[in-house]
């Protein structure tokens, strides 16, 4: 064997962890594996039953090269497989995480509007129409329907309207009924935010400070 | 080639068939050719409203399946020659016509009217799929209620996926109630809806006797519903007419309210 190993044994005080390496083909890792069993630490493999972890990296294995591979370490009969472990898939950023898109029209009542990222609507919303974003929802119009800002979870996410009459606001996994939780002035652009998991509305010009972005212009 | 234009609403008693009996009859009034279509099958009224249910011998679902004619299940109206409706089935659902028939049938209107207007029933399943099958255009029925308006976006929305232009009708205005508050405004409702207004009719009792006698109330110009489908009828046309003023000393002091920038 030259090179970088493909796996590595590593005693832990329950048993043994295999580390597979992910990047390599199967059949390589399969032959080092049986290399590694029957000839360099057959030493080490020998003796009481000993458990096994096996750790595949990010591999994802096909049902028969798991057969393969369980078969290989079955063949000595004192190693157990205690489990297969993979690392889990990284949290997909979808691709259009953090992107702006921009649409216009009325979202009329029974129409949903799903979108990753911000959302720039110039239209309305009306009532009985939803709005769904995993990030900020503007709205150039009038939100009278209900808008669903961090719809995965993002709890700084804000959604603001010209004008904010909505039926139901919600934040990640707050949700808010005005007008018993909240009125909003009149003829008034706002936005809609959480503070300590409670909703609040108030003028869009305030947004900067919730953002705390500094504000960098060029001029005097 | 004439034009095919479904009456719809979603919800239910807000005055589609009589809007589409009225508009037919108008528009046969100002000398047009028009077929009148109630897709409206298994629970047909719009040939009660034009009081020709005792001339049905065919309707459209006879046709559909060829047992007839599509010139012999139209029924010709009393008192106009160019005015004729091909009725729904009462026996039979909706679901024993699919939209491609209705669209063939008035496709084939088409050739021969000025105007066809498509009675839809309430709802937005297969009954209002079969209607808007093969219509040009739209008219939205809606009454000045939450849960008409609501519905009337629906539709609209679902219109709009049909790529049919929708206009609305506001339907049955208490102009009292309104001026007091109670009932929503027809500024409101437009402003939602975000579609062309076609009309406004004023609620009256008139009409539900006309309904009742099956002669339209358009055919009776002392009653204030009767002028507002006239008047609709010459918007349909294209002619520019100013909207009914539901109340004239509402009407005054309003102007000047709005003169003002508080109305």
């Amino acid at each position: 064997m030259t090179g970088k190993q493909r796996i590595v044994i590593k005693g832990v005080k329950d048993g043994l962890v295999f580390l597979l390496d992910d990047r390599c083909g199967m059949d390589e890792l399969l032959a080092e594996l049986n290399d590694k069993l029957e000839r360099s630490h057959q030493r080490l493999l020998t003796g009481p039953l000993v458990h096994v972890r096996l750790k595949l990296g990010s591999r994802r294995l096909t049902e028969e090269d798991r057969e393969r591979l369980v078969d290989a370490i079955r063949r000595r009969g004192n190693l157990i497989i205690q489990s297969i472990e993979a690392e889990p898939d990284p949290v997909e950023q979808p691709a259009g995480a953090g992107r702006l898109h921009v649409m216009s029209g009325v979202i009329r009542s029974g129409q949903t509007v799903e979108r990753e990222g911000h959302l720039l609507l110039l239209g309305d919303v009306n009532p009985g129409g939803t709005v769904c974003c995993t990030g900020d929802i503007y709205i150039l119009g009038a939100l009278r329907g209900t808008a669903h800002a961090g719809c995965r979870g993002n709890a700084d996410a804000v959604i603001a309207a010209s004008l904010m009459r909505p039926t139901q606001l919600r934040i990640a996994d707050c949700i808010s009924r005005p007008p018993e939780e909240w009125m909003t002035d009149d003829n008034q652009m706002e936005f809609a935010y959480l503070e300590d998991g409670r909703m609040r509305i108030d003028k869009i010009s305030r947004l900067n400070r919730f953002r705390r972005d500094p504000i960098v212009f060029k001029g005097v | 080639m004439g034009e095919a234009i479904v009456v719809t609403s979603g919800k239910g008693g807000v005055g589609k068939t009589t809007t589409s009996a009225n508009l037919g009859t108008a528009l046969a009034l100002q000398g047009k050719k028009v077929c009148m279509v109630d897709t409206d099958i298994g629970l047909r009224n719009l040939d009660v409203v034009m009081g020709l249910e005792n001339r049905i011998i065919y309707d459209i679902i006879d046709v559909a399946e060829g047992r007839c004619r599509l010139a012999q299940a139209l029924v010709k109206d009393k008192r106009f020659d160019e005015l004729y409706m091909l009725p729904a089935a009462q026996t039979k659902d909706k679901h024993d016509i699919q939209p491609e028939q209705v669209k063939q049938i008035v496709d084939d209107l088409k050739r021969d009217f000025d105007y066809i207007i498509i009675d839809c029933p309430a709802g937005i399943e297969q009954g209002f799929r079969n209607a808007v099958a093969g219509a040009d255009a739209a008219i939205v029925v809606t009454t000045p209620e939450n849960a008409a308006v609501r519905d009337a976006d629906r539709v609209i929305g679902l219109l709009e996926q049909h790529r049919i232009a929708a206009r609305l009708i506001i339907n049955r205005i208490r102009p009292n109630m309104v001026k007091t508050g109670e009932m929503l405004d027809v500024d409101e409702i437009v402003q939602v809806l975000a579609v062309d207004l076609l009309g406004i009719v004023p609620d009256d009792e008139k009409v539900i006797k006309a309904a009742n006698s099956g002669e339209p109330t358009v055919m009776d110009p002392s009653s204030r519903a009767a002028i507002a489908y006239r008047n609709i009828a010459r918007r349909v046309l294209g002619e520019k007419v100013p909207l009914m003023q539901l109340e004239d000393k509402a009407g005054v002091m309003r102007r000047v309210r709005k003169f003002f920038g508080m109305g």
